[in-house]
C-alpha cells in the first residue's frame, strides 16, 4: 500500500472536479466518495455487471475496472449529466415510457450504454443492440423493455432531427 | 362459501374492470429520480464522521476456531476497532421470524462465530476503520487460527454432529392425509421418481448494505440501507440490543431488488447497530460481490423421492414423497419456512386423495438458505410437473390430457385441502384451471407446433415443447396498515407498512387510493419502509404487498372520500350522495354544473383551528387496516418451445408463454414486468445458476464470471397472458400476488420440452439442466 496522495482534476459532465486520492482509488469510488456523483453504481467490482458503466471520451467504461487516476484529462460522463435542467432525456424518457427499470440499480450504467449507442450507432440492427446491451446485468425486468426504450429513444431522436 | 373464507360484509369491492387509473398500465411515479442518478440506496448513504465496517470471513468450511489475532489489525492506520466473538458475547444468536420449529433454536448462528467456522463466508471478526479501504487493509491482517474438521456437504448424507447432542437433522416437516398406504396398494401403477434442483438464489444487482447511527440527542438507533421487513426487524434488534422499540427506527431508501433475500436480519445489521451504540459513530458497511454470494441466503437445493400411485386413466390416487432440504450451515430467520411451503404446495393445482411427505431440513457446510422468489415452489413444481409427465408417459396419455385429468375444476372452488402451510389452511380461494389451460394451448397454437415440431425433427432438428401448471400463494397475512392524509393544498400523502424492494408498490398504491378518492395518482406521496411514520406493518415479501397493503389502500381512501364529501356537503348544502370527487374537486355526481369546492379547501376547513372541527379530531385523514386469514391463490402455466445443440448441448428458447391468473391487474404494465423479469430469473435457476462447491466445501461460484445470471443473449421473447378470470373472494380488490408466478414453472416447463426435444421422457431429473449434461444425454439417446 502506497500513502503517496495524487491531486488530480476530473472533467465530469463538463465540469472541473479538483480531487485529492491515492493510486489506488477506483474511478467509481472517486465519483462516488469524491465527487458526490451517486448516480453511478458498483454491483460487481470486477467488471461483469457494468452498474458503473460511464462514458470516457464517449466510450462505455467500466468506472469499477479504472482507477481516477486514469480518467485525468479525459471527459467523463455519468447518469447525472444526462437530464438538461431537470427535464429527461429522450432516452430517460424512453426508459419511463417502457418500464425499462423496476428497482432501478442497474439503470444507470445501461442509460450509459445507450447514450453511447445512441451517440456512435443509432441504426443498429436489433442484434447488434443485443450483442451490446449483453455486456450489462439486470436482475428486475428481463431486458425486453431495455431494448426496446433504446430502441424508442433512436427512432424519436431520428424523428426530432428529421424534422 | 366455506368458512374463513367470506368476505366481511360491509366491504366496498372494487368493480371488475379497468378504472378510471386501477387496471391501466400508467407510467411509475418511481422512476424520475432513478433515471437522474438521484436515486438514494443502501452505499449513497452518509454520515459525518462515519466510520466504515469490513468482515472477516471464514476461509474454511468447517472447523475448530482456535484463535483469532487481531493485534495487527489494531495497530493499523484508521483503525478504530477490531471485534472478535467475546466482543459481542452478550449479543444473542440471529432469531427467527417464521414457521418456528421447535429444536431450531440451537442452530441459530452467532453474529460473529464462536468455538466453530461452519461454513466458507461466515463471520469472524469485524474491523472498524476511517475510510473503507483502509478497513480492508486492517482486515487482511487479523490473523484466523482453526483446525479443520470433515465437511459435510450433501443433504442426503446420513447425518453428522451439529454440536454435542445434536446432529445436522433438526426437524423432519412431516404432513400427511388420506389413506396414503391403502391408495398405493390399490394402484393400477406407480410412478418413482428421484429429482433434485440446484442451489442459486437471487442476487440483486445492488449487495446488502446496512448503515448505524446513535443519536445521543433523542435516544434513538437509526438503521438505513434497509429493506422488505422493517417493523420485524426493529422489534428484534430493540430487543437484542436490550433497547424499546420506540428507540429504534430503520429507514428504506431505494432497494436495488430484494427477491427473498435483501431485508432479512443479517450479523451484519445487528453488528453496525452495536457498533454505533458502543463507538458512538455512525457505521457504514457495505457488502461486496464476492461477500454476497458467500454471505447473503442462498436457496432452491433440494433432493426428493418421490411416488405416486395412479389409478388407469391416470388419476393422481397419493403422493408420498421424501425430500432432503439443504439448508447449509445455520437455521436463518426464515426457520423451516421453505421447506415447510415445499411440503405443502407440493400438491399444486391437482386433485389428490391422500399424501405424505417428508422434509429432512438438514444442515450443511455451506451458506444459509432461505427464501428466493417463488420459495418451495420452483423447486416442487418441478418435482410434481415431472410426476405428471412420467405418469402421462407410463400409462400412454398425452401430457395435456394427464393434467386435465387431474386439475382441480372451478365448480370445486373454493378447494380446501386438508394441508397447511405458513401457519394457515391451504384453501385455493378461486380459479378456473383448465380454463386458463385452454386459453394458453390456444394462444401458444399448442397444436399446429405439435406438427411443425415433427416436421422439423424429421429434418434432423432436435426440438422439442413441454408445459408445466403451477399454482402460487399470495398475499399472506394477518394484517396492515395504511394511513391517507389530505394536507391543506390538496397533496395526498399514504403511509404504509409495506415495504419496496423495487417492484413498483408506490404506483400500484397510488393507483389504488387515486381510484378511492379522485385524485391523480402520480400526485400521491406514498411513504413505505420506516417505523418512524408507522407503528406497524409486515413489510414486502410473499406476493403481499399489493393483497394487503393494496387493500387496506382501498379502505383507507374510501374513508378519506367519505370524510371528504361529508365535509363538502356541509359547505356545498348539498347531500355527500349527490357528491363525487373528480381531478381533486368535490363537485356534483351529476354532472350538472353548481358549486364545488376543492380538496385543499376541504382539508383546510378540517385543519385543527377551524370552528366546526372543535370537539373533533381535526384533519382529512383516516387509517384502515386489513386483515386476511388466508392466502389468495394465483395459477398459471408455462409452455416452453426450444431447440438443442447437438453439438454444443446448449438449449435455445424459441418461444415462451407465461399465462398467470392474478385476480385483477391494478397496472398491467407492471405485472408482465414483473412476469418478465421473474421469468429470467427462472430461465436462471433452469439452465445456468448453480452455487457449485470443491469437496472441501471452498464455493467456486463467487463471481459474476462463474455464476452466470442470464443476460440479454440468453433471453427469449416471452409472452405474457394475463387472465383476470378468478378474482380473489378474500379482498375488495379481488386481486392475488403477480410477483412469483413468472419464476415458479420454468425449470419445469425446460425440462419437459428438453425430454421432448431428446425423444428421452424422464430424461431430466436435475436442475439447472447444463450444457455438458445435455451433451450426455444427447450421447445416451444415439
Amino acid at each position: 500500500m502506497s500513502d503517496a496522495m495524487h491531486d488530480l482534476t476530473l472533467t465530469l459532465n463538463g465540469q472541473a472536479h479538483a480531487i485529492r486520492v491515492e493510486a489506488r482509488r477506483t474511478l467509481a469510488d472517486a465519483l462516488r466518495e469524491d465527487c458526490g456523483l451517486t448516480g453511478t453504481h458498483l454491483g460487481c467490482e470486477h467488471g461483469v455487471c457494468g452498474a458503473c458503466t460511464v462514458l470516457m471520451d464517449g466510450q462505455p467504461v467500466r468506472a469499477c475496472l479504472l482507477f481516477a487516476v486514469q480518467a485525468e484529462g479525459r471527459a467523463i460522463r455519468t447518469v447525472e449529466g444526462l437530464a438538461k435542467g431537470g427535464a429527461l432525456n429522450p432516452l430517460q424518457r424512453a426508459f419511463a415510457e417502457n418500464h425499462a427499470l423496476q428497482c432501478g440499480y442497474c439503470t444507470p450504467g445501461f442509460l450509459m450504454l445507450g447514450t453511447a449507442i445512441l451517440e456512435t450507432d443509432p441504426g443498429i440492427s436489433d442484434e447488434a443492440l443485443v450483442e451490446a446491451l449483453s455486456s450489462n446485468l439486470c436482475r428486475c425486468t428481463g431486458y425486453a423493455n431495455i431494448a426496446r426504450a433504446i430502441r424508442a429513444a433512436a427512432d424519436a431522436m431520428s424523428t426530432e432531427g428529421a424534422a | 362459501m366455506m368458512d374463513g373464507i367470506t368476505p366481511e360484509a360491509a366491504r366496498h369491492i372494487l368493480p371488475a374492470g379497468p378504472g378510471k387509473v386501477v387496471g391501466r398500465g400508467v407510467a411509475r411515479i418511481e422512476d424520475g429520480p432513478l433515471l437522474r442518478g438521484e436515486g438514494r440506496f443502501a452505499a449513497d448513504v452518509n454520515f459525518p464522521r462515519q466510520l466504515h465496517m469490513r468482515v472477516v470471513r471464514a476461509e474454511l468450511a468447517h472447523a475448530r476456531l482456535l484463535r483469532v489475532d487481531a493485534s495487527a489489525a489494531r495497530t493499523m492506520p484508521g483503525v478504530v476497532a477490531v471485534w472478535t466473538a467475546e466482543d459481542v458475547a452478550e449479543i444473542p444468536p440471529i432469531p427467527f421470524r417464521a414457521t418456528k420449529v421447535r429444536g431450531l433454536e440451537p442452530y441459530c448462528q452467532p453474529v460473529l462465530a464462536r468455538d466453530r467456522l461452519r461454513y466458507v463466508g461466515e463471520p469472524v471478526a469485524v474491523v472498524f476503520a476511517d475510510d473503507a479501504y483502509r478497513a480492508e487493509d486492517a482486515a487482511e491482517m487479523v490473523v484466523v487460527e482453526a483446525e479443520e474438521l470433515p465437511v459435510l456437504l450433501d443433504a442426503t448424507a446420513p447425518p453428522a454432529e451439529f454440536a454435542p447432542g445434536l446432529d445436522t437433522e433438526p426437524t423432519v416437516v412431516r404432513k400427511e392425509y388420506g389413506e396414503v398406504g391403502a391408495a398405493f396398494r390399490a394402484a393400477h401403477a406407480v410412478v418413482e421418481l428421484e429429482l433434485s434442483v440446484g442451489r442459486h438464489s437471487g442476487v440483486p444487482l445492488e449487495t446488502r448494505g446496512a448503515i448505524a447511527r446513535y443519536d445521543a440527542s433523542s435516544d434513538v438507533l437509526e438503521l438505513h440501507g434497509t429493506a422488505k421487513k422493517q417493523h420485524w426487524n426493529r422489534d428484534e434488534i430493540a430487543r437484542l440490543l436490550g433497547r424499546p422499540p420506540n428507540g429504534v427506527h430503520l429507514f428504506e431508501g431505494h432497494v436495488g431488488g430484494g427477491f427473498g433475500v435483501r431485508g432479512e436480519l443479517y450479523p451484519e445489521d445487528l453488528l453496525v447497530c452495536a457498533a454505533a451504540l458502543r463507538l458512538r459513530r455512525p457505521i457504514k458497511w457495505i457488502e461486496d460481490r464476492r461477500e454476497h454470494f458467500v454471505a447473503t441466503n442462498h436457496s432452491r437445493e433440494q433432493h426428493h423421492r418421490i411416488r405416486a400411485a395412479v389409478d388407469a386413466e391416470g388419476r393422481l390416487l397419493a403422493i408420498d414423497d421424501a425430500f432432503f432440504h439443504d439448508q447449509g450451515a445455520y437455521v436463518r430467520t426464515h426457520g423451516a419456512r421453505v421447506a415447510d411451503l415445499a411440503a405443502g404446495m407440493l400438491p399444486g393445482p391437482y386433485r389428490l386423495p391422500a399424501y405424505r411427505v417428508a422434509g429432512h431440513f438438514r444442515l450443511t457446510n455451506k451458506t444459509p438458505a432461505a427464501t428466493y422468489r417463488a420459495p418451495g415452489r420452483f423447486e416442487t413444481t418441478f418435482v410434481r410437473e415431472r410426476l405428471m409427465d412420467a405418469i402421462a408417459h407410463r400409462l400412454g396419455l398425452d401430457p395435456v390430457e394427464v393434467r386435465r385429468r387431474n386439475l382441480v375444476a372451478a365448480a370445486e372452488m373454493p378447494f380446501a385441502r386438508p394441508l397447511d402451510t405458513l401457519g394457515t389452511d391451504i384453501i385455493l380461494d378461486s380459479g378456473d384451471y383448465e380454463g386458463l389451460l385452454d386459453k394458453a394451448l390456444a394462444r401458444f397454437g399448442w397444436d399446429a407446433m405439435q406438427e411443425e415440431l415433427a416436421a422439423r425433427r424429421a429434418a434432423g432438428e432436435c426440438v422439442g415443447a413441454g408445459l408445466a401448471f403451477f399454482v402460487e400463494k399470495s398475499g399472506l397475512g394477518p394484517s396492515d396498515g395504511v394511513r391517507i392524509s389530505i394536507d391543506a393544498t390538496g397533496a395526498v400523502e399514504l403511509v404504509s407498512g409495506a415495504a419496496s424492494v423495487g417492484q413498483g408498490v408506490e404506483t400500484v398504491l397510488a393507483q389504488i387510493c387515486a381510484e378511492a378518492l379522485g385524485v391523480d395518482y402520480a400526485r400521491v406521496r406514498v411513504v413505505h419502509g420506516r417505523t418512524d411514520r408507522i407503528e406497524f406493518g409486515n413489510g414486502a415479501h410473499a406476493s403481499r404487498v399489493t393483497v394487503m397493503s393494496g387493500s387496506a389502500t382501498w379502505e383507507a381512501a374510501l374513508a378519506v372520500r367519505e370524510m371528504a364529501l361529508e365535509t363538502a356537503g356541509t359547505l356545498l348544502q348539498l347531500p355527500p350522495s349527490e357528491l363525487t370527487i373528480a381531478e381533486g374537486v368535490v363537485c356534483r355526481a351529476d354532472g350538472a354544473t353548481g358549486p364545488s369546492v376543492t380538496l385543499a379547501e376541504v382539508a383546510r376547513r378540517m385543519g385543527p383551528n377551524a370552528p366546526e372541527m372543535r370537539g373533533r379530531t381535526p384533519g382529512l385523514t383516516a387509517e384502515r387496516w386489513f386483515w386476511s386469514d388466508h392466502m389468495a391463490y394465483p395459477y398459471g402455466v408455462h409452455l416452453a418451445q426450444l431447440r438443442i445443440d447437438r453439438g454444443t448441448g446448449a438449449v435455445t428458447v424459441e418461444r415462451y408463454l407465461v399465462a398467470n391468473d392474478i385476480g385483477r391487474a391494478i397496472n398491467p404494465v407492471l405485472v408482465e414486468g414483473q412476469i418478465r423479469g421473474g421469468f429470467a430469473q427462472g430461465l436462471g435457476g433452469a439452465l445456468f445458476e448453480e452455487f457449485r462447491y470443491d469437496p472441501q466445501g471452498q464455493p467456486l461460484s463467487t463471481t459474476f464470471a462463474d455464476y452466470l445470471i442470464p443476460t440479454i443473449a440468453e433471453m427469449p421473447v416471452v409472452d405474457v397472458l394475463i387472465a383476470e378470470d378468478a378474482p380473489s373472494p378474500l379482498n375488495p380488490l379481488g386481486v392475488k400476488g403477480a410477483g412469483e408466478g413468472g419464476t415458479n414453472a420454468v425449470g419445469a416447463a425446460f425440462a419437459a420440452a428438453v425430454d421432448d426435444a431428446l425423444r428421452r421422457p424422464g430424461a431430466v431429473t436435475s436442475l439447472p439442466i447444463l450444457p455438458a449434461q445435455v451433451r450426455r444425454m444427447l450421447d445416451g439417446a444415439a
